[in-house]
This record gives C-alpha cells, sequence and structure tokens, in this order.
C-alpha cells in the first residue's frame, strides 16, 4: 500500500470539525437529561400496580424498542410534522426521536431496577405511614441506583453513538461534518478516521468514570 | 365499650377464589396483649396484616379507637365491602406498628437512620428530635452501641431489635408481631422475646401472631386459635392451651407438646 497519509486537510478544517463536536456532546446530553427524566416517569406506570397505568406504558416502551432509531428519527422529521401540522427543525427532531427512544430503554432499566427490590421494602415503608411516593423516593429508589448504574452507563454509550444518525437529517454534528468534509476534499481515510477518534475521546472518558464509581460504590458493602 | 381500642367485624379476605379468613370477630381493648396462633395457611398472618391494611380487607369492618375505618361503597353495600382513601390507611399505620417476620430493615440506612426515618418523613419532625427519640428508642431494645451499624453487620436477632426500635418510635398505639422469631436462629430468639416481653411488662397493646407457645402462655392475657379462617378457639392461656375444647386445637397443640414445652 503507497497511500500517502495526509493530514493536513483535518488540520485545516478543525473548527468545522470542532463545531460538529459540540453539537453531538450537546444532542448527546439533552436527549440523555430528558430520556433519563422521561424514562423514570414512564417506569412509573408498569411499577404502579394499575392496569390502565401499566399497558400504556409496556406499549410506549415496546414500541420504540422494537423499531429502527434511524427509522424512528426520520419519522420525526419527514412524517410527525403532517400530523402536527408545522415543520420541525432537524435539530429539534433528532433530539424528540433521540429523547423519547432512549426514555423508552431508561424506562425498562428503571422498572427492572424497582422490581428488583423486595417486596419486604416497600411493605416496611408502608408499615411506618409512608405514603407510595415516598417510599420510592426514600426507600426504593436510594437501593437501585447503585444496580442501574451499568445499565445505565450502556445506554449513555449507546446513545452517544447512535447521535451520529442525526447526520440523515443534515443535523451538522462531527458525523454530517466528517461526510461533507470527506467528499469535499476526497480524504474519506484522514477525516473518517479522526472522527472515529473523536468519538472515542469524547465517550471513553464516561464509561471510564462509571466503571470507576461502580467498583467504589461496591466496595463500600 | 370505652376501652375497647380495636373492634374487628365480621372480617373476611378471599385471594382470587380462595377465601382465606371466614368471618372474625374480634375486641382489642388497650393495654390487652393477644397472641394468634395457628398452623400455616390458618389464615392468622393475613387477619394480622388486614388490622393495619397492609391486606385490604375483602368485607366487614375496623374500627379504631370508636371510629369505623373506610366508607361502604355504593356497590358494594350489598356485600358489606369497603373503600378506604390512602390518606386514611397512612395514619392508621402511624398508630398500628407492624413488626415483620423477615426485619425488613431498610439495608442503606444505619440502625439509627431505619428508626429515624418514619419520624423524619411521616411525622416530619426536626433531625435533632428525631435523633434523640430514635437513640431513647435504641437503648430500649439495648442496641445503643449499634446506632451507627448498616444493618448487613448486625445479627438477626440484633436487626429484629432495630425493626422493633423503628416501629415503637412512632408511638403506636398498638403493635403487630407478624412471627418475630420465625426465621432467627434458636439461640437468638430469646433476645427478642425478652424485648417483647419487656414491651408487654409496659402494658402496651399488641398482637402477637407466633409459633412459641411457651412464650404466648406466659405473656399473653388471651389465646386465639385460628384454623380454616376462623377464629376456632378463643380464651386465656389456661383455657385454650391446657384446657381446649375443641379437637382441632388439641391435636394443633399435641405437635408442641409431644416433646415437652
Amino acid at each position: 500500500m503507497d497511500y500517502t497519509w495526509d493530514f493536513k486537510v483535518v488540520a485545516d478544517n478543525f473548527p468545522v470539525l470542532l463545531r460538529g463536536v459540540g453539537l453531538t456532546v450537546e444532542l448527546w446530553a439533552v436527549a440523555l437529561v430528558l430520556g433519563v427524566s422521561l424514562g423514570f416517569l414512564i417506569s412509573l406506570g408498569p411499577t404502579s400496580g394499575r392496569r390502565w397505568l401499566q399497558l400504556p406504558a409496556i406499549g410506549y416502551v415496546e414500541v420504540f424498542r422494537n423499531t429502527p432509531v434511524l427509522v424512528q428519527l426520520i419519522w420525526f422529521y419527514y412524517a410527525f410534522p403532517i400530523l402536527i401540522g408545522f415543520q420541525l427543525s432537524p435539530v429539534a427532531a433528532a433530539i424528540l426521536g433521540l429523547t423519547l427512544n432512549t426514555s423508552a430503554y431508561c424506562a425498562e432499566i428503571f422498572r427492572a431496577g424497582i422490581e428488583s427490590i423486595a417486596r419486604g421494602q416497600w411493605e416496611a415503608a408502608k408499615a411506618l405511614g409512608m405514603t407510595r411516593a415516598m417510599s420510592l423516593r426514600r426507600v426504593i429508589l436510594p437501593q437501585v441506583g447503585k444496580r442501574m448504574l451499568p445499565a445505565f452507563t450502556n445506554r449513555a454509550i449507546e446513545l452517544a453513538k447512535v447521535t451520529s444518525l442525526a447526520s440523515v437529517l443534515a443535523v451538522h454534528e462531527i458525523m454530517y461534518q466528517g461526510r461533507l468534509l470527506s467528499s469535499t476534499y476526497y480524504r474519506p481515510l484522514e477525516i473518517l478516521t479522526v472522527v472515529a477518534l473523536v468519538y472515542f475521546v469524547v465517550i471513553w472518558p464516561g464509561s471510564w468514570l462509571s466503571a470507576r464509581l461502580e467498583r467504589r460504590l461496591a466496595a463500600r458493602d | 365499650m370505652a376501652d375497647t381500642l380495636i373492634r374487628i367485624r365480621n372480617l373476611t379476605k378471599r385471594f382470587g377464589d380462595h377465601e382465606v379468613l371466614k368471618g372474625i370477630d374480634i375486641d382489642v381493648r388497650a393495654g390487652e396483649r393477644i397472641a394468634i396462633i395457628g398452623s400455616s395457611g390458618s389464615g392468622k398472618s393475613t387477619l394480622l396484616r388486614c388490622i393495619n391494611f397492609m391486606e385490604t380487607p375483602s368485607t366487614g369492618s375496623i374500627e379504631l379507637d370508636g371510629v369505623t375505618l373506610g366508607r361502604a361503597s355504593d356497590a358494594a353495600r350489598a356485600d358489606g365491602a369497603r373503600t378506604y382513601a390512602e390518606s386514611e390507611l397512612c395514619s392508621v399505620r402511624e398508630r398500628v406498628g407492624m413488626v415483620f417476620q423477615q426485619f425488613n430493615l431498610f439495608p442503606h440506612m444505619t440502625a439509627l437512620q431505619n428508626v429515624m426515618e418514619g419520624l423524619l418523613t411521616v411525622k416530619r419532625r426536626p433531625a435533632g428530635e428525631a435523633r434523640e427519640r430514635a437513640l431513647r428508642q435504641l437503648a430500649h431494645v439495648g442496641l445503643s452501641d449499634k446506632a451507627d451499624a448498616y444493618p448487613a453487620k448486625l445479627s438477626g436477632g440484633q436487626q429484629q431489635r432495630v425493626a422493633i426500635a423503628r416501629a415503637l418510635a412512632m408511638e403506636p398505639e398498638v403493635l403487630l408481631f407478624d412471627e418475630p422469631t420465625s426465621s432467627l436462629d434458636p439461640e437468638l430468639v430469646g433476645e427478642v422475646l425478652r424485648v417483647i416481653r419487656a414491651l408487654a411488662e409496659e402494658g402496651r397493646t399488641m398482637l402477637l401472631v407466633t409459633h412459641e407457645i411457651g412464650f404466648a402462655y406466659h405473656y399473653a392475657d388471651r389465646i386465639l386459635f385460628l384454623a380454616d379462617g376462623r377464629i376456632h378457639e378463643a380464651g386465656t392461656p389456661d383455657e385454650v392451651l391446657k384446657r381446649p375444647q375443641q379437637e382441632r386445637t388439641r391435636s394443633f397443640l399435641a405437635r408442641f407438646t409431644e416433646f415437652g414445652f
């Protein structure tokens, strides 16, 4: 192979790539925070013991888990506006799709976590006169946090990677910028390799921190 | 009768097609100590759990200190079912403490925090006062030195004593014990029974579901023998345990007397 690497094109377009990284991180952070919060609310349905809350929540989770994220994103950008009567910006559609998708997975993580706590814990809290909400906040959730950490880490990593799909909606995140630059300069090898590296650099510290936290929490038992 | 603290009338409980309680009537006077005995499946735990509404009775009524709980729902007037508001049940549970067979301490809290929890969240007491009261209750069950220990570091007997302190801290009018020593190693049963005995001697109102027939004989005012969801025989410990009238009671007790108790 006599390919001559030339990273000058990357250096020259560094500000463009940097803007892309900024938007990627933004998509990631916003969809993660909203997705986890919404996922928690949705998880209250299946764990409520009330059928009229259970069924819609389960349906929601199943729809988002059993269809491709790419289809969901494209649907929210091209199809959803027909229903609501106005066009969403690419970023808004991407955030909406990523948030709802993440919330479905997070609802499952919360549900499994909450259901893994022995019934006796609910009963002990109830026997003291605590309401369901109090029991959840003071007794149940503090115990599930640790158990759910690995699952949430996986979810966060997965989300960081699927933000790249927003490029098909012309959201100017790092993947979009990378594809644009590589077709402009015909240097896909350098540019896409750098894009992959950028994802790694953005994602890896998070998983490293989470693994450390997990070990520290485990040591506390 | 003014000093009847709990009045249970025609209480039934069914799980699906299975009727666990088939019409129970009990009057509990203030300060009375009642032991409920019977084989497993007789409904004794379910009965206890209906009193603080861990289980909702299917039909029948429970009166606490002269006030009948819940209200007859329109649809249910014919069959005697009642509906209960969550807020009413929470305040009932504040007044009727419960100790479980499996202790059910909160594992992420120290012994002291376990005892403080109800005071902080349910009674909304300031932290300083809650702490002081919780420490007093821990002293009461002889565990002052374990205040900062997590449940995982405590023996079963110690955990159950913390659980008793947790119930006591709420200053309940009635204490329900659901087989409090059944999941303990034999050598740890004594320390828990001694704590319960001390509470009995303080004149607390309590209902105790137990297999400790000897303990029931010495410390209960009244024994209820449950079989098939009914009170089969009731009376003083001497009447029920020494001179049972019913064949069923005799054969139940024979298992305990076979090797002496």
